[in-house]
């Protein structure tokens, strides 16, 4: 059982606070958008990624069960 | 997992929006499993207020996408919490551990989260003209919206603020006529300080609003409904709606006489911690800040979930033995849409002795300004610029010194 994380492009708005959260998984780059770097990411990273979906102004991160 | 507070059976949160659910979401992901109620004197289950000003009152968004999410498995309801939705708290008995409820009702509690936000302020004498607003709550919104609706054309939006500057950037995107009266020479002056202001104030005028500014207002007339706004120089503008966004006040007026010390907010330490058993969180606390030695009391969103998970943990501290309570001390952020701009800010941009533009051109309104106290970086404003803005928070939030900064910059 792992999970998958997966952004809404059309909300996201480079707030980088998940970056802040998870920096493993996230990262805004210098043109200003978010790139995913892992989608599906262990789950050690968990706790990070859940925090990054709290902190998005924009509820952009939802992350699947898989 | 860590293990259920000893001690910790009953919680109460007053306050039913973004610190209050999520303090209940950290407390229930730390193990905590006794009764957790949650007090809120709006109707609504939590939502989430920055739509408010923008997508939602737009007409952009539906209601149910402005719901509170809830990370764990189950949302919502499996947080089992004992909801006092449309009741207020009323008063506060800290000896005997009980909140008193507007109600008559009374809860009683080992663990107090004090939550309550904020409200905004009213311009006096504006009676009970129709077609005047404030903008904090969703039934708010929904008049706003109403009047906009029913065909509202002239807005004139009293104060600068981030509330009123968002509004009448929704108004104008929405094609209304948007005029903004601000008290002081240069909106949001006080928030951004004077010189980033005064390009928020150019951004307002670039869309077509207009902004004036060192005016004040002597009267809102009409006959029953909002016809025009009279200035204190005596010049009149046309309104059929108006919205008045000039800050809010702290929701603490329940605690006045439960011994609790309130200046502007509730005093907490710099943990959270108010009184035994209790701890604030959100638009309502003030706590000393170690890292930018002053008394913050930040009206933020982001605040108030981090704020919100703190005292959680803060309470959960108290009933685990051995375990260290945590200061309280972050690099505050907020973001505000405006028009097609993104504006961001980290840390503090009061008190700043210089503002240097580091990346960009406040003249193509995208560019990073840096924030100077003393030899240190306080703070850091982008706007349509998210990426620098975290490399310079990261430096504020490090204690960075001025010079790093403009290294970075330079780099």
């Amino acid at each position: 059982m792992g999970y998958r994380v997966v952004v809404d492009f059309d909300l996201c708005e480079s707030n980088a606070r998940c970056m802040e959260a998870a920096p493993e998984v996230f990262e805004v780059r210098d043109d200003d958008f978010l790139y995913v770097l892992d989608e599906t990411p262990p789950d050690e990273l968990r706790p990070k990624v859940d925090e990054a979906v709290r902190r998005c102004p924009k509820a952009a991160i939802s992350v699947v069960e898989e | 997992m860590t293990s259920p507070a000893r001690g910790l059976r009953s919680v109460v949160v007053a306050g039913a929006s973004l610190a209050g659910l999520r303090a209940v979401e950290e407390l229930r992901a730390r193990g905590v499993d006794g009764s957790v109620t949650v007090i809120g004197d709006e109707p609504h289950a939590p939502y989430d207020r920055p739509p408010l000003s923008k997508q939602f009152l737009a007409g952009e968004w539906p209601l149910d996408r402005i719901a509170l999410a809830v990370a764990a498995d189950g949302g919502l309801d499996a947080l089992d919490i004992d909801w006092r939705l449309g009741v207020r708290a009323s008063g506060l008995d800290v000896e005997g551990r009980r909140v008193l409820l507007g109600d008559g009702d009374e809860v009683a509690y080992d663990g107090l989260v004090i939550a309550t936000g904020a409200s905004p302020r009213e311009l006096p004498g504006t009676g009970d003209l129709a077609g005047v607003h404030t903008l904090r709550t969703l039934d708010d919104c929904l008049a706003v919206r109403a009047g906009l609706d029913a065909g509202a054309r002239r807005v004139v939006v009293v104060g600068a603020g981030f509330i009123g500057s968002e509004v009448a950037a929704t108004c104008r995107t929405l094609g209304c006529d948007v005029t903004i009266l601000e008290a002081l020479p240069v909106p949001l002056g006080r928030a951004l300080g004077d010189e980033m202001g005064a390009v928020m104030g150019e951004l307002h005028r670039d869309n077509g609003v207009d902004l004036r500014l060192g005016v004040g207002v002597a009267a809102i007339e009409g006959d029953g409904r909002v016809e025009r706004v009279r200035l204190a120089d005596g010049s009149v503008v046309e309104a059929d709606l108006v919205v008045v966004g000039i800050g809010v006040t702290p929701n603490t007026g329940w605690l006045e006489g439960s011994g609790l010390a309130l200046d502007d907010g509730v005093v907490c330490d710099a943990t959270t911690w108010v009184a035994p058993g209790v701890v604030a969180a959100g638009d309502v606390a003030r706590w000393p800040s170690h890292r930018f030695a002053e008394l913050m009391r930040v009206e933020h969103w982001d605040n108030a979930i981090a704020m919100g998970e703190h005292a959680a943990r803060r309470l959960v501290a108290e009933h685990t033995p051995g375990a260290q309570p945590e200061p309280y001390d972050p690099v505050p952020w907020f973001w505000s849409d405006q028009y097609d701009r993104k504006i961001q800010l980290a840390g503090r941009s009061s008190a700043a002795d210089e503002v240097r533009v580091v990346d960009g051109s406040t003249d193509e309104r995208r560019f990073v300004a840096l924030y100077r106290r003393g030899d240190r970086l306080a703070g850091v404003l982008s706007m349509n610029r998210p990426r620098p803005l975290v490399s310079f928070r990261r430096l504020v939030e490090r204690g960075a010194s001025w010079d790093e900064a403009l290294a970075e910059a330079a780099s």
